[in-house]
């Protein structure tokens, strides 16, 4: 009898493992990176291609350097890559990205041990840092243009919650700020980060993901939910100092924020009441930020600081074992 | 349709063997009968080398109350009481070895013709006691034990266990079929002995042959449930739960919430055993899996070797694991110089492309492992501390709720074996508290 092997039951596995779950992540972020390129252009193919080569370079480097096993194929650099170029202006130089993706990778990820053991979304971490170190390249947004009509010269300009932001600040009142479609923002038409800029794209990859089970519905529904709700409040009692819950829902980096990062698992809890309560504590960290904060948006602090509260949300949230009295 | 929470739904791979009929395995020239083919207290032989025993003559007596005996399952030779390795525990056990004489004489005043519902409950609990019934859905359980719930424990429910929800097998599944009447009359057997007047039988519903011809066959007082297909609506809590809504307390029996439940097979065996008085020397197996030529559903005597049995179904394809159960929760061979035995409700060969052969990586905590645990545990968090061998970390994580039915396991996109963690840290915990009784 030819070699037979011995292991312990179960004998038999689901095909989907831990590649496939990143892949159907990458292909549901598709549809924002195509907006992203068709309105900012080749520099938006370059800050994708800088970022998801950099990671995965990178994170291979640092685990031979470690004498470590090279886990890149398992796809979570990649991804990390991706998300991290969806989260910056689109006119990012080669450095800035490069130096972004260092972060996101060793200090984001590998020095806690790799994948699974970060208590930070390791694309955020880069984002912040950089948003914190490097101000004027991070807050410099190309203005969007039709792929086909790119000229020479960038157009750079506010995003819409930053231009409330400053509307507030220089007049005490959001009357002040240009008039916005909201269609340009649901699009992708506005200023942004290159991949937050349409929310449409961003639901449909979401949905996509949903569907896929890849997520749960609860994060996502609960963090917009949040925010939809305690903007509302604030919209109508006072219209003049608060902006209304449609423009807060599709403007900045929210849909982005509650469909793929704040979604990620190594960060988020691991029951659905968990997922429910991180979400909620995304949600009004958020509008705290947008508010009242000096920063115009606040998505990815709001995530960050709930990472950090996902250990205890886990240990609060323990399922009830079958059979407990 | 009836269900419990969490569980999976792997592919069912039923198709291979149950549209199998039944067929008899010819009668081997030599039979290896483990003498420990239950679990709890040992039984010891009470046979030797060179002695004559007739089909079904006892070759061991049992230990204890928790115990069983084995018997001959023909007659012949006893040639040698050897150590050979178990399938169960991969250990050297004592096994013992008879040479058949070809004559397949039965012992005198077998079988038996009597009327069981005329039989005490007493009288009835003692024929299946010494005819060494076992749960024969793989847990071998003694029958007996399982029919004597102490005074305190009322008992209102029955279930007959006929979910099969192990992905290939189809055993339960054909004895049903095929069978009904003796299914049924171990249902009733046992009715009368817990004193019921009321029993379940439960089919999921994957198998509408089994369960349409059940609801023709069964007398009012039985009822045919059929069950979501969903791993692992066979296991006993879930099952429980699936039907009465009840939760079996953690640590605790079935009979804790008033229920007992009894596999197809075994209702089978207590028919023989009361009316025939027959011993359990004989089951139905499925043969089965791509790694196996002709997958076929066998009647085959316990103790007959398993590389007949492979030989017998066209031989072996490619096989890369030979499993004793179903996918799940049965234990793979390092050999097939083993028997098959009272609880081997299949012999399942498996090929590299459907089994599971590769390293595994970090949690991603996904959260699919909790969806999935039927207990409602945190199995990510056991396979962490499995992984650092914490066991009294664990043990503060309900590792000894885990019956692992592997459903964790299947799921975990980073292909962590968490159910090989959890055994590891039970044997840790078994150990130390071995030890510190010792102590």
């Amino acid at each position: 009898m030819k070699d037979i092997v011995v292991s312990s039951s179960p004998h038999v596995h689901s095909p989907e493992d831990t590649p496939w779950i990143m892949r159907q992540v990458v292909y549901a972020l598709i549809p924002g990176a195509l907006v992203g390129v068709y309105f900012f252009g080749i520099p938006a193919i370059t800050v994708i291609a800088v970022a998801v080569v950099s990671c995965v370079v990178i994170e291979a480097l640092w685990q031979k350097l470690t004498k470590k096993d090279i886990t890149v194929t398992d796809g979570s650099a990649a991804l990390t890559g991706l998300l991290l170029a969806m989260n910056l202006p689109s006119g990012s130089p080669w450095w800035l990205v490069v130096l972004g993706s260092l972060i996101a990778i060793i200090i984001g990820k590998q020095v806690y041990g790799g994948l699974g053991n970060n208590p930070f979304n390791p694309a955020l971490v880069a984002r912040v840092f950089l948003l914190i170190s490097f101000p004027v390249h991070m807050t410099t947004w190309p203005q969007p243009r039709s792929f086909f009509s790119q000229a020479a010269d960038t157009v750079t300009g506010a995003t819409p919650l930053g231009a409330l932001k400053t509307a507030i600040f220089e007049h005490g009142t959001i009357t002040a700020a240009p008039g916005l479609n909201l269609m340009d923002p649901f699009l992708g038409n506005v200023g942004g980060s290159l991949g937050e800029i349409s929310a449409l794209a961003l639901i449909l990859g979401g949905i996509y993901l949903i569907l896929r089970r890849i997520i749960s519905w609860h994060i996502p529904v609960f963090y917009i939910g949040t925010v939809a709700v305690i903007t509302g409040i604030f919209w109508l009692m006072n219209p003049d100092a608060y902006a209304d819950p449609a423009f807060h829902l599709i403007s900045g980096g929210l849909m982005l924020g509650a469909f793929f990062m704040a979604t990620d698992m190594v960060t988020s809890p691991i029951t659905y009441k968990g997922k429910v309560l991180f979400a909620v504590g995304c949600g009004v960290i958020t509008v705290v930020i947008r508010f009242w904060g000096g920063y115009p948006e606040g998505v990815s602090f709001a995530i960050l600081i709930m990472n950090a509260l996902v250990p205890l949300i886990n240990k609060a949230t323990k399922p009830g074992k079958f059979g407990a009295q | 349709m009836k269900t419990f929470k969490g569980g999976i739904h792997p592919p069912e791979e039923k198709d291979l063997v149950k549209n199998n009929p039944i067929v008899d395995f010819p009668l081997s020239s030599t039979f290896y009968v483990y003498i420990q083919q239950h679990l709890g207290a040992p039984a010891k032989p009470v046979v030797k080398a060179g002695d004559e025993v007739k089909k079904g003559q006892a070759l061991s007596e049992p230990l204890g109350f928790v115990s069983a005996p084995v018997h001959a399952p023909t007659s012949g030779k006893v040639k040698t009481i050897a150590k050979m390795v178990h399938p169960v525990t991969g250990l050297l056990a004592p096994c013992i070895v008879l040479d058949a004489d070809g004559n397949d004489e039965w012992a005198e005043g077998l079988p038996l013709k009597r009327d069981p519902f005329s039989m005490t409950r007493e009288e009835l609990i003692g024929a299946i006691s010494s005819a060494g019934i076992v749960g024969m859905g793989g847990a071998t359980f003694p029958t007996h034990v399982k029919l004597s719930p102490p005074k305190d424990k009322t008992i209102d429910v029955f279930i007959v266990n006929g979910a099969e929800c192990e992905p290939y097998l189809s055993s339960d599944h054909r004895l049903m079929l095929e069978e009904p009447e003796r299914v049924i009359g171990g249902t009733m057997i046992a009715m009368k002995i817990l004193g019921l007047n009321t029993a379940t039988i439960a089919v999921e519903a994957n198998k509408p042959d089994a369960i349409k011809l059940l609801q023709e066959k069964v007398p009012p007082e039985i009822k045919v449930e059929p069950l979501k297909v969903k791993y692992p609506q066979g296991a006993e809590k879930q099952l429980i739960n699936a039907l009465t809504g009840r939760e079996v307390p953690a640590g605790g029996l079935p009979m804790d919430v008033g229920a007992v439940v009894q596999n197809a097979g075994t209702c089978v065996a207590i028919y023989d055993a009361c009316a025939k008085g027959l011993p359990l020397i004989e089951r139905i197996t499925s043969v089965t899996g791509r790694g196996i030529r002709q997958p076929k559903n066998i009647r085959v005597r316990v103790g007959t070797p398993v590389k007949e049995v492979i030989d017998f179904c066209g031989g072996l394809n490619d096989a890369a694991k030979i499993i004793f159960g179903g996918p799940m929760m049965g234990i793979a061979q390092f050999s097939d110089d083993i028997s098959i035995m009272k609880g081997t409700s299949g012999v399942l060969v498996l090929t590299e492309k459907d089994t599971n052969i590769s390293n595994y990586g970090a949690c991603i905590s996904c959260g699919r492992c909790v969806e999935a645990c039927p207990m409602c545990l945190v199995p990510s968090t056991l396979s962490k501390l499995g992984e650092k061998s914490m066991w009294e970390k664990a043990m503060n994580n309900d590792l000894l709720d885990c019956f692992e039915c592997g459903s964790c396991t299947y799921v975990c996109p980073a292909n962590r074996p968490i159910v090989h963690f959890i055994k590891h840290l039970k044997a840790l915990q078994r150990a130390a508290s071995a030890k510190k009784k010792g102590a």
